[in-house]
């Protein structure tokens, strides 16, 4: 069978490790690598927003832990359906709503972030819809933890067995896209019970509570080996261009109106009387 | 498990953008919205983000976005124009994109800047082809 008809009849995985092993004759794509620690969750966002609308490279963004807690919920979010807002507004804990999709998350030191910016043709045989995306991703983390866990990519999720360890999102425009994800490499019990259960969630959460239904990456691989592993398994489709935040504001010209955005105190409190009266109209 | 497209609907006297917009020129108003191979690739729609009424749309240039999957996907206006009506039904029934992308699923209605912008969109014919191919490809 010549390789071209190889090509045309293998499923989608055996075509990415066909791709993968002709890369090396044929040249990778060009990814910058940007690696942060403790940079604010809202500043990383509206980096991505902004490199995915006016950037043209490939980029990876790793960010290893956020200063200070911040729940960052989806584009639909609404914050009466998917916070405890009463505790949110007298904790004063940041609320966010990002650009991407998908649902909501509180983030601290022990969140770790990978984010990937892509040109729509980047990674040869991909469409760039969000099943086509999230397969590639699955593919991708399914080599960093090849023999740790019981790793997947299920329901969307990346989960050891039953538990999500890692919440991801997408953005796509007409001619690239971004994954990010954030990895629970240790979370506070406590800061959970600022987040309701959704009302949308995955079948195979069977109305688990977060406690229930999430686990912690460092039972699992030290931190930095998975940051390292996951650097070395992007190097499988991209030849990885380290670079630093300043080399990025040099280049970056132009103003950019960001769409993620901090919920004002206002909005809270909106939210909180609707919060209110919903469980009073429940309650009669 | 391997996803694989069933065959999707194209309808004919509707012109069609690469990005998978579609768009119906009736008089002084071209209605817009997102076609069914779109619909069945991006799976379940469950929130769609539309601008306000009154506000321009570029040729080629997002106007909005629908959210499936934990994706947003961007929304792209085949041709320019100002918007004089937008879908409110969407609002609360985000899946009638899926269920009818050509009918209920509509998302904008504008007034065309340049009718001629038309001429560059592919027919029903052209566009499914364009969906073969794309699809054969990965």
């Amino acid at each position: 069978m010549s390789d071209v008809r190889r090509f045309q009849t293998a499923p989608f995985s055996m075509l990415v490790l066909m791709m993968k092993q002709q890369a090396g004759k044929l040249g990778l794509p060009l990814m910058n690598l940007l690696r942060l620690n403790g940079t604010p969750i809202l500043q990383q966002l509206h980096l991505e927003e902004k490199l995915l609308r006016t950037s043209s490279d490939n980029w990876c963004i790793i960010n290893d832990g956020t200063d200070t807690p911040a729940i960052v919920m989806g584009v639909s979010g609404k914050p009466s359906e998917l916070l405890e807002v009463g505790p949110v507004l007298r904790d004063r804990i940041p609320v966010i709503r990002r650009f991407t999709g998908g649902g909501t998350v509180i983030v601290d030191s022990g969140t770790v972030f990978i984010t990937l910016i892509c040109n729509k043709d980047a990674v040869p045989g991909m469409q760039p819809y969000p099943r086509s995306i999230m397969s590639w991703s699955g593919l991708l983390y399914n080599e960093v933890f090849r023999g740790i866990g019981d790793f997947k990519l299920r329901e969307n999720d990346y989960v050891f067995g039953e538990r999500k360890f890692g919440g991801n999102a997408q953005s796509i425009t007409k001619n690239r896209w971004i994954h990010h994800t954030s990895f629970l490499w240790d979370y506070a019990v406590g800061n959970m019970a600022y987040l309701k259960q959704p009302a949308r969630a995955p079948k195979y959460r069977l109305g688990r509570d977060h406690t229930e239904f999430i686990c912690r990456m460092k039972e699992y691989l030290p931190r930095s080996v998975f940051i390292e592993k996951t650097v070395e398994s992007i190097e499988s489709y991209f030849s990885v261009n380290p670079t630093n935040s300043e080399a990025i504001d040099a280049s970056q010209g132009a103003e950019f109106v960001h769409s993620t955005m901090l919920l004002t105190r206002q909005e809270l409190e909106e939210a909180s009387a609707s919060q209110l009266k919903t469980i009073g109209v429940s309650s009669v | 498990m391997v996803w694989r497209a069933k065959a999707s609907k194209v309808l004919d006297g509707l012109k069609y953008a690469s990005s998978h917009e579609w768009v119906k020129h009736e008089g002084s108003v071209a209605t817009i919205g997102i076609t069914d191979h779109a619909q069945g690739h991006l799976g379940e729609v469950v929130f769609v983000d539309l601008p306000e009424s009154g506000a321009s749309v570029g040729k080629g240039s997002s106007f909005g976005a629908v959210e499936s999957v934990k994706a947003t996907s961007d929304i792209n206006s085949p041709i320019s124009g100002e918007i004089v009506e937008v879908n409110s039904k969407l609002n609360e029934t985000p899946g009638l994109v899926n269920s009818s992308p050509y009918e209920d699923g509509w998302m904008i209605k504008i007034k065309p800047n340049s009718p001629s912008e038309l001429e560059s969109l592919m027919g029903s014919k052209e566009y499914t082809k364009f969906c073969e191919e794309e699809d054969a490809a990965h």
